[in-house]
Formats: structure tokens, sequence, C-alpha cells
């Protein structure tokens, strides 16, 4: 019977085991093939980075302009969806009686599940001509800042896929930011209210703290979605490769031109810098995935 | 009611019989798959032959087809992973070096549009002059002087014009570039011609990047004072309006059937050999008073030595190349596809003999 048992232990740890491994494996092989096949983009080294044009008709192959639009509409989208998203957590977890928050959670969750090409139709027909005719005169106000100094004539814009780019990844941090809110401890919260606090001093106070790895973690994971979404953002961005302040031009990321030029691609140096700038998109997801463990590792290593 | 369901029950029987009697043929192996791939843009003519060729052939010879674009048509066929490729543009020279014994046969014409969103009564007259340099951001307002030389008749809004093109690499791309290098000197040498190109620095924050033919045209029907390019079939289908271009002999003419098959008939007497390099073989700006600018043939690519796939395959595959250029071209105008002239067809069928097994 023990030996029965024995085996069977063996049997799954080895299925563990060698489930966890194919991770590592594909990972490896996944990089070493980007790696091998983006060889002759490396050879000029860095200025294949910090090139600012990309024309292949001319043979020019600059990453910078695609770099530059994906960590721009990627951070400014995770830094509307952290505040959008955990007011609604904050909501959910804190304020709503339980018949409404049944109702918000299930449509939050159904708006992480539409697909993104929807989501990229619906940027076009409506979002569109609403920055165009209704969001761009507002903030034509702001025209001192150099954020807000351009003009988009047709509404594809950089502006328009940071609200797109919002709108899919806020369902992911309120759900996780909610999760991480309904774990915080009923005794710790009513010890301060006993204390005469408000609701604001209890969320702010114990709340945001104590699920602070939690909310932290969610943000993480939508930042990744927002860099590398690809289908909504091109449809909705105006794909063009320059480096502008104002986020009402028209921009381009990393996914977005792998997914538009690959098919199309003739030439072994046009396709290696595709396959490159793909590389450089998998580094930055995986930097912004090592930082994000470094923080919440810290706060760990402070209690 | 008994006599019903008897008669029921024989149905399904004979209906499963067939059925079991279809999976026993298919297990022959009688049935010959036919694999292609490449562009995009002959992709629904492609697929109606594929249909009505299995129904001419009983069932005997199914043709599978991915449009998964003219470059991967290209990689593919080079690599022999499929039985021929596709490509909206002639193989440039090192591909043609690196697919040795490679034919090149014009399986059908392609025309590309300049569709427009204006409040304006009538058609938009435009030449290629003009139309450069909307595309190089020399003409920034559509009530320029150099458009309303073209349109007397039209009164033009004191508005930038919004000018779209594809973002993603395509055949309908490289047919529009090809047209502006032909009849703009400045465009040759500052653009050139490509399945992509980038927007002058002039043209700014006017220029919108859309993907697919499906992606402009939204574009355009979405944007009032915009312009672009896009298919033929798109617009008809998606009843955008597009101009009148002038063509080399000086005439507007107008895209359709009749003007597009003008174009290639024009340039028939000077077509390259099917084994011979295609490369530089254009029917834009062609001669002709009733010649459409901005066509082009889309290419069929098949090896001449077919030795390298099963001889009963091989002959299937000839067939079928004979077909399509033939009977099947009838296929081609319902669908928007302007059919190839005689004399284009010839030239295919002496290409085709060419092919050994």
């Amino acid at each position: 019977m023990s030996m029965k048992r024995a085996r069977g232990d063996r049997v799954f740890w080895l299925l563990a085991f060698f489930s966890s491994l194919s991770v590592i494996v594909m990972f490896t092989l996944l990089f070493y093939e980007l790696l091998s096949n983006s060889v002759p983009i490396w050879k000029d080294g860095m200025s294949f980075i910090t090139g600012m044009v990309w024309d292949p008709l001319k043979g020019l192959f600059g990453a910078f302009p695609f770099i530059y639009g994906t960590l721009l509409t990627a951070t400014f989208a995770i830094l509307l969806s952290t505040f959008l998203g955990v007011g609604i957590a904050i909501f959910l977890s804190e304020i709503a009686p339980s018949s409404l928050r049944v109702i918000i959670s299930s449509i939050i969750e159904l708006i992480a599940a539409i697909p993104s090409v929807i989501i990229g139709l619906w940027g076009i027909f409506v979002l569109a001509p609403f920055v165009r005719d209704n969001l761009q005169p507002l903030l034509q106000h702001l025209s001192f800042i150099p954020l807000f100094s351009g003009k988009t004539l047709s509404g594809l814009s950089m502006l328009t896929a940071i609200l797109v780019l919002t709108f899919m990844v806020t369902p992911i941090v309120a759900a996780i930011a909610r999760e991480a809110l309904l774990m915080v401890p009923e005794d710790l919260k009513e010890a301060l209210y006993s204390l005469g606090a408000t609701r604001y001093e209890v969320v702010r106070h114990v709340c945001i703290p104590y699920a602070r790895q939690g909310i932290f973690g969610g943000v993480i994971l939508g930042y990744g979605r927002a860099l590398g979404e690809t289908m909504a953002v091109t449809m909705v961005i105006g794909n063009t490769p320059s480096i502008s302040a104002s986020i009402l031009n028209p921009g381009y990321t990393m996914a977005a031109v792998i997914a538009n030029e690959f098919t199309e691609a003739t030439g072994d140096v046009y396709l290696s810098a595709l396959i490159g700038i793909a590389l450089l998109l998998l580094l930055i997801s995986l930097a912004v995935n090592l930082v994000g463990r470094m923080i919440v590792w810290k706060w760990q290593q402070e209690g | 009611m008994k006599k019903g369901m008897k008669m029921t029950s024989i149905a399904i029987l004979i209906s499963l019989a067939l059925l079991f009697a279809g999976c026993a043929g298919g297990g022959e192996g009688e049935r010959i798959t036919i694999t292609g791939a490449g562009a995009t843009f002959p992709y629904p003519l492609i697929a109606k032959w594929a249909d009505e060729y299995d129904k001419i052939t009983g069932g005997k010879v199914s043709i599978n087809y991915q449009s998964i674009g003219s470059g991967g048509g290209i990689r593919q066929i080079t690599a022999k992973t499929v039985d021929f490729g596709a490509s909206d543009a002639p193989m440039k020279p090192e591909e043609f070096e690196k697919a040795k014994g490679i034919l090149h046969i014009p399986e059908t014409i392609g025309a590309v549009v300049i569709a427009y969103n204006l409040p304006i009564e009538g058609r938009l007259k435009l030449s290629g002059e003009v139309l450069a340099d909307i595309y190089l951001g020399k003409i920034t307002r559509w009530n320029d002087r150099r458009i309303a030389e073209l349109n007397p008749d039209i009164e033009l809004p004191d508005k930038e014009i919004i000018v779209v093109k594809r973002a993603d690499g395509s055949g309908t791309t490289f047919i529009f570039t090809d047209y502006l290098s032909s009849v703009s000197k400045e465009w040759e040498e500052k653009v050139g011609r490509g399945k992509v190109f980038s927007f002058p620095e002039a043209i700014g924050n006017r220029g919108v990047q859309a993907k697919g033919n499906e992606g402009v045209t939204a574009v355009i029907k979405q944007n009032p004072y915009s312009i672009g390019y896009i298919e033929l079939a798109y617009a008809i289908q998606n009843d955008v309006s597009f101009a009148l271009l002038k063509n080399k002999a000086g005439n507007f003419v107008d895209a359709n059937v009749g003007t597009v098959a003008a174009a290639a008939a024009s340039a028939a007497g000077k077509l390259p050999r099917g084994d011979e390099s295609w490369y530089g073989v254009s029917i834009v700006n062609a001669d002709g008073e009733n010649a459409y600018p901005i066509a082009s043939f889309s290419y069929i690519l098949v090896y001449k030595d077919l030795d390298y796939m099963p001889e009963q395959k091989a002959k299937a595959l000839v067939e079928f190349l004979k077909w399509m250029v033939t009977d099947g071209q009838k296929y081609a105008e319902a669908l928007h596809y302007v059919p190839l002239p005689e004399e284009v067809m010839e030239r295919n069928l002496e290409t085709i003999s060419m092919i050994k097994w």
C-alpha cells in the first residue's frame, strides 16, 4: 500500500517537475529564436535602438519611435487605469451594497472578456470621432503644455490609444485590487473605526497599505497587457513612426509594427529588424516584471 | 405513420451508406490537394476558382489557398513548402535568384482607386502629378489652385487634406507607389516604390496609416476631407467615392473592368517570357486612350520543374493552371476583378507549356 502511494507520489512529482521545466525550456527557446533571427540588425549595435527613422524602402531601421510610442501609451494608460481601477475596487470592497457589488463585478469581468479587435472597432467608429470633435476642443485650452500641443485631424492619435488601453486594462487592475482589498482583516478595520476614524481614513491607513502588494501585482499585470496589446492599438493610433511630445499626434507601437509589416517583409535585414523589435518588446516586458518583483520583495523585507 | 417511419429509416440508411462510400473514396488517395499561399488581393477569386474546380473535377482536385501575404507566398514557394505561390508584385532580382526555375503567370489584374470623402457635387478629378504632390505634402489644402484647375466645376472646401495610407506591407501600396514613381520624378527620388513607404516629413500630423483595405476605408468614411488609396473591388463594395484620373493620353478615366483591361492590353506586347525575370514589369500609367493608370498584374508563381512532387499532383497542377488562365477567367468580373486580355492569356499558355514533371 505504502509502496503504491510512494510510486504515485513519484509520478506526480515527475509530472509537476516536467510541467514547470517546459515553461523554462519554452522561454529559453523563444529567447534564442528571437536573438538568432535578429542577428543582422544587431550588427550596427545600439544604433538600431536609438535610430529615429524607420523607412524600409531606404533600408533605414530605427526602433526608437516604436519604443517611445509603446512606453508612452502604456504608461499613461496604466496611470489612468490604476487610478480608476483602485477606485472601483475600493467602492466594491468597502462601500457598495452587496447587490450592486455583484452587478458591477460581473460587468467588469465582461469588459475584460471583450476581444480586442471589437474594442478596436469601437475605437475607430466611436472613440476617435469623439476625441476629434469633443475632447480635442477641451484639451486645446491646455495647449501650452507640450503634451496637448498638437492637433489631430482624424482622431486617430496616441490619446485615443491611451484611452482604448485604459478601457482594456482597468478591469484587470480593478479585479485584482478588489481581491486584495477583500483580504484585509475585518478586525483591523473595525479597530480603527472604533477609534473614531472616518471611512476615508480606514481605507487610507489600513486597507491600501495592507493590500498594496496585491494591488501592485495587478498594476504590473495590467502594464504588461498594455505594453503588448496589438490589435486595438493599431486600429486607433494612426501608425506613424514619429516622435512627438503631444499625445494628440499619431504614433506607433512595437507590437503594432510587427503585426502590420511582418507578412510582407521581404529582405533579410527588414525581417530581422522586425524580429529585433519583438526581442526588445520581450526585454521591456521582462524588465517591467522584474522591477515590479523587486519592489514587492522590498516591501516584504520591510514587513 | 408506419410507412413514414419506414421511409425515414431507409433514407437514413441510404445517406449513411453514401457517407461511408464518400469516405472510402477519399481513402483510396484519388483526391489530390494542391496547396498555394501568398497575396491577399486575389484571395476571393482563387477561392472561387477552388470551389468551381472542385465541382468540375468531381471533387478529385481540391485547391487549398492561404492568403498570408505576398512576402510569405514568395518565401514559401522558394522553400517549396507549397505547390504554388502568389504575389502582387513580380519577384525582386535577389528573390528570383533564390528560386531557380520559377515562372511568373499573371492570373488576374488589380486596380487601385483614389478614394475620398468630400461634401461636393460630382466626381473629383485628379492627375498623377497632383496626387504625388498631395502625398509628398506639397499640396496641403483641398482648395489648392492645382486641384481647382482640374476641377473647374466643383467648389472645393478650404480644409486641410487628411492623407491616408496603408500601415501594413501590401501589394496595393506597391501598385500605388509604382504609379506615383512613374509620374513624379520627385516621388521616385524621395520615396520610391515598395510594399511599404514612409510619409515624407511635410505630411506631419495630416497623415494617418491604417491596417488593410478595410482599415483605410473605415478611416476615409469616418473623416471628411480625407483621401486614400484602396482596391477597386473594395471601393465598389463599400460604396466609397473615388476620383477620375488623368491618364497618359490626357483623358480623365473612371476605374472599371474596361479601362483596366485597356491598360493591360497596351502592355501585353512588351511582356517577358514566363521563365525570365518579371522585375520591372508594370502596367501603371499605360498608353491607350482609355487606359486606367493605376493597375497591375497579380502573379501565380510556380516552378518549371515539378519533379519534386508526385507525378499525379504535377499533372493536376498544370491542368488547373491552364483552366485558371482560360475558362477560369469568366468568374473574375462578378467579383470585380479584371479578366486577362487575349494576348496575356496566350503568353500564359506558352509559359505553362514549359512546365515539366
